[in-house]
């Protein structure tokens, strides 16, 4: 039986303890308490968007565009701009890609050290997607370079989507996790992934890029099969438990 | 730059005043500002952190002090929060940590040029080259677990190689502590560079005390208890180089002495308009410290702060890179090693000291796993054709 702490009842159910139902003597005092004080003061979450919308107000950028700084922004030509956000959108891929190899990296020890390789999903398979998450990161850093870019460079882009994987990247590292939980946390990877080449390709394509949205292409063919291996993985997995 | 102590009374304590949306200000970018406006936000904090951590240590210890201390403290609370706050929600934890190590190193490498001590200059030294190699450790960890450039950050000021390898710096803590300045004989600018110090790594210890846990991955929670403990050794160092004969009050007008040094460097340096409102608002409310604390002094001590402050304030650190001066320093003195509060070399550390580092690395080290193999490179060691750290390479 799962030790639950002396304050707990013997007929609570032990186990993860997150739900009030849990234990069902203490669920009944929480609801009471919470319901015998009303709100402090009266409202709405509208009061606390009153406040954000100062800040949003004020305009400030996460940063600028890759060379060019946000304040000239406005008055730059239409050139300079679309340029500028088809290198944002680059850099943003580059990142991605960059980290993509890094989480496969992370979910290849796991698969090796737990010895997990089940339903279709082989060490080499996962080896593969690996190196071309990284041949792709090297074909952006190619591209950035020929269209006169700084590869090297976070542009604003490239940093939301940081931001927005980071929790990706704590799942994939964390040993606790199982492998299957680490595909449902990739498949969110991938999901993007596929739709940022989509985006990169119509962005090259509408600025006369054509040699670089053909070698775009192929990284998205290469991006769709990730995606459906992870998914029939994940979905093998998940299936074979109910 | 020079700054009349005695003449600039700042803003008075009574009219020190914020409401909640001027204490959290729209935060500064982290791709668009320079780095040394960061290293700025970092040492401040931890200077206004140690003001704060000095304040209850103080009224614990002196009954009649703690309705003045109080007062002033609740300035000192938002002050920290203000400036704090400046740091934006897209800079994570590896993220600030890099920025922290840079801190650690470019303050750390001006207050050692210019530290008229010798000896004193030589345990800034000493510490520096470890906080060079923490960086290292940091950079190696962002770039293997998350895909992370360092240099993002860095802006190319700092950098990033091996310097005394962090494995090697667990000593016993005998061999931690350092002879100390004498409170009466010491020129006021060993006295502002040991408080600033001293606070800057103590925030450094405290940070990475918060924010270990957050780390998912076992070799980064293992690189941050490790280099938190090394923190830990760099405060007991910085600590015992200042003189414990001081007074409550003399260690106090010192403190408030010293956040006013260092508001008026980062005003000087400061490209950044709306933070060097900021650095110019937090010194006038500095300089109100100093001289409410200049009249406790004279009222409580019967002694002139005369005594202990300089009529003008020393040149502020150098907010630059040090790139040069680290490097040399490195050539020189990467086999320095510390027995009691003397430098020594390789084959005279102590016993105990080996005796203890065995023990801590005994079951392998996290700075070392980290990064073997690791050499930086722009846009991290993916960039190199072969993909270096990945399995397939």
């Amino acid at each position: 039986m799962v030790q639950t702490g002396a304050r707990r009842a013997e007929s609570d159910m032990g186990g993860n303890l997150s739900g009030i139902q849990t234990a069902m003597d203490l669920a009944k005092d929480q609801a009471e308490g919470a319901a015998s004080a009303g709100p402090d003061p009266d409202g709405g979450p509208e009061l606390a968007n009153t406040e954000r919308a100062v800040y949003i107000s004020e305009g400030f950028p996460v940063g600028s565009l890759p060379a060019l700084p946000f304040d000239q922004e406005a008055k730059a030509s239409e050139e300079t701009v679309g340029m500028a956000v088809f290198l944002d959108k680059l850099s943003e891929r580059l990142a991605f890609e960059r980290m993509g190899t890094r989480l496969y990296d992370a979910l290849i020890t796991k698969c090796e050290t737990l010895g997990d390789d089940a339903n279709g999903m082989s060490l080499a398979a996962l080896q593969e997607i690996r190196d071309e998450e990284h041949r792709h990161f090297l074909l952006l850093n190619e591209a950035i370079t020929q269209l006169g870019g700084d590869p090297t460079v976070q542009s604003p882009c490239a940093d939301v989507t940081g931001v927005a994987s980071l929790g990706i990247m704590q799942v994939l590292v964390d040993p606790r996790t199982t492998v299957t939980q680490c595909l449902n946390a990739i498949l969110t990877a991938e999901l993007t992934d596929n739709a940022g080449w989509e985006m990169l390709i119509d962005v090259a394509d509408e600025l006369g890029h054509s040699d670089l949205s053909e070698r775009f292409a192929e990284a998205l063919e290469n991006e769709q099969k990730h995606l459906l291996n992870v998914q029939s993985w994940l979905s093998a997995r998940v299936m074979a438990k109910v | 730059m020079s700054l009349d102590l005695f003449k600039e009374k700042g803003v008075e304590l009574e009219k020190q005043q914020f409401t909640w949306r001027d204490m959290v200000q729209p935060p500064t970018s982290k791709l668009d500002d320079d780095a040394f406006t960061r290293v700025r936000i970092i040492l401040m904090n931890g200077l206004e952190s140690e003001s704060i951590r000095f304040s209850h240590a103080c009224a614990r210890m002196n009954r009649d002090l703690q309705e003045p201390l109080a007062h002033i403290r609740r300035v000192e609370q938002h002050q920290q929060t203000m400036v704090n706050w400046l740091l934006p929600a897209d800079l994570s934890p590896i993220e600030t940590t890099i920025g922290f190590e840079q801190v650690a190193i470019e303050v750390t490498a001006s207050v050692a040029e210019r530290e008229p001590d010798e000896y004193m200059a030589q345990v800034y030294r000493f510490g520096l080259l470890e906080d060079f190699d923490h960086m290292y450790r940091f950079a190696a960890l962002y770039d293997r677990m998350s895909g992370g450039d360092a240099n993002n950050i860095l802006q190319s000021y700092t950098d990033i190689m091996p310097g005394r390898p962090t494995s090697v710096e667990h000593r016993d803590p005998t061999d931690d502590l350092r002879d100390h300045y004498e409170r009466d004989t010491a020129e006021p600018l060993t006295k502002l560079n040991a408080l600033t110090i001293m606070a800057a790594e103590n925030q450094t210890h405290d940070y990475y005390m918060t924010i270990g846990p957050m780390f998912a991955d076992p070799v980064a929670r293992q690189l941050y208890a490790e280099i938190a403990s090394i923190e830990e050794q760099h405060t007991t160092q910085y600590e015992s180089i200042i003189d414990a004969k001081e007074t409550w009050l003399e260690k106090w007008m010192m403190h408030e002495a010293m956040e006013v040094y260092n508001y008026m460097g980062c005003s000087a340096y400061e490209s950044n308009p709306r933070i060097k409102k900021i650095w110019d608002r937090m010194l006038d409310y500095e300089l109100g410290h100093l001289h409410y604390v200049m009249e406790l002094f004279k009222e409580v001590e019967n002694r002139d702060p005369a005594e202990l402050l300089p009529e003008t304030l020393p040149e502020p650190i150098d907010f630059a890179s040090h790139r040069e001066f680290v490097r040399e320093t490195l050539e020189n003195e990467v086999d320095l090693r510390a027995a009691g509060p003397k430098f020594v070399g390789l084959e005279d550390e102590p016993e105990r000291t080996l005796r203890y580092r065995e023990q801590m690395n005994s079951e392998g080290s996290p700075s070392d796993a980290i990064a073997a193999g690791y050499q930086w490179m722009p846009g991290t060691e993916l960039a190199a054709a072969k993909g270096a750290g990945g399995k397939g390479n």
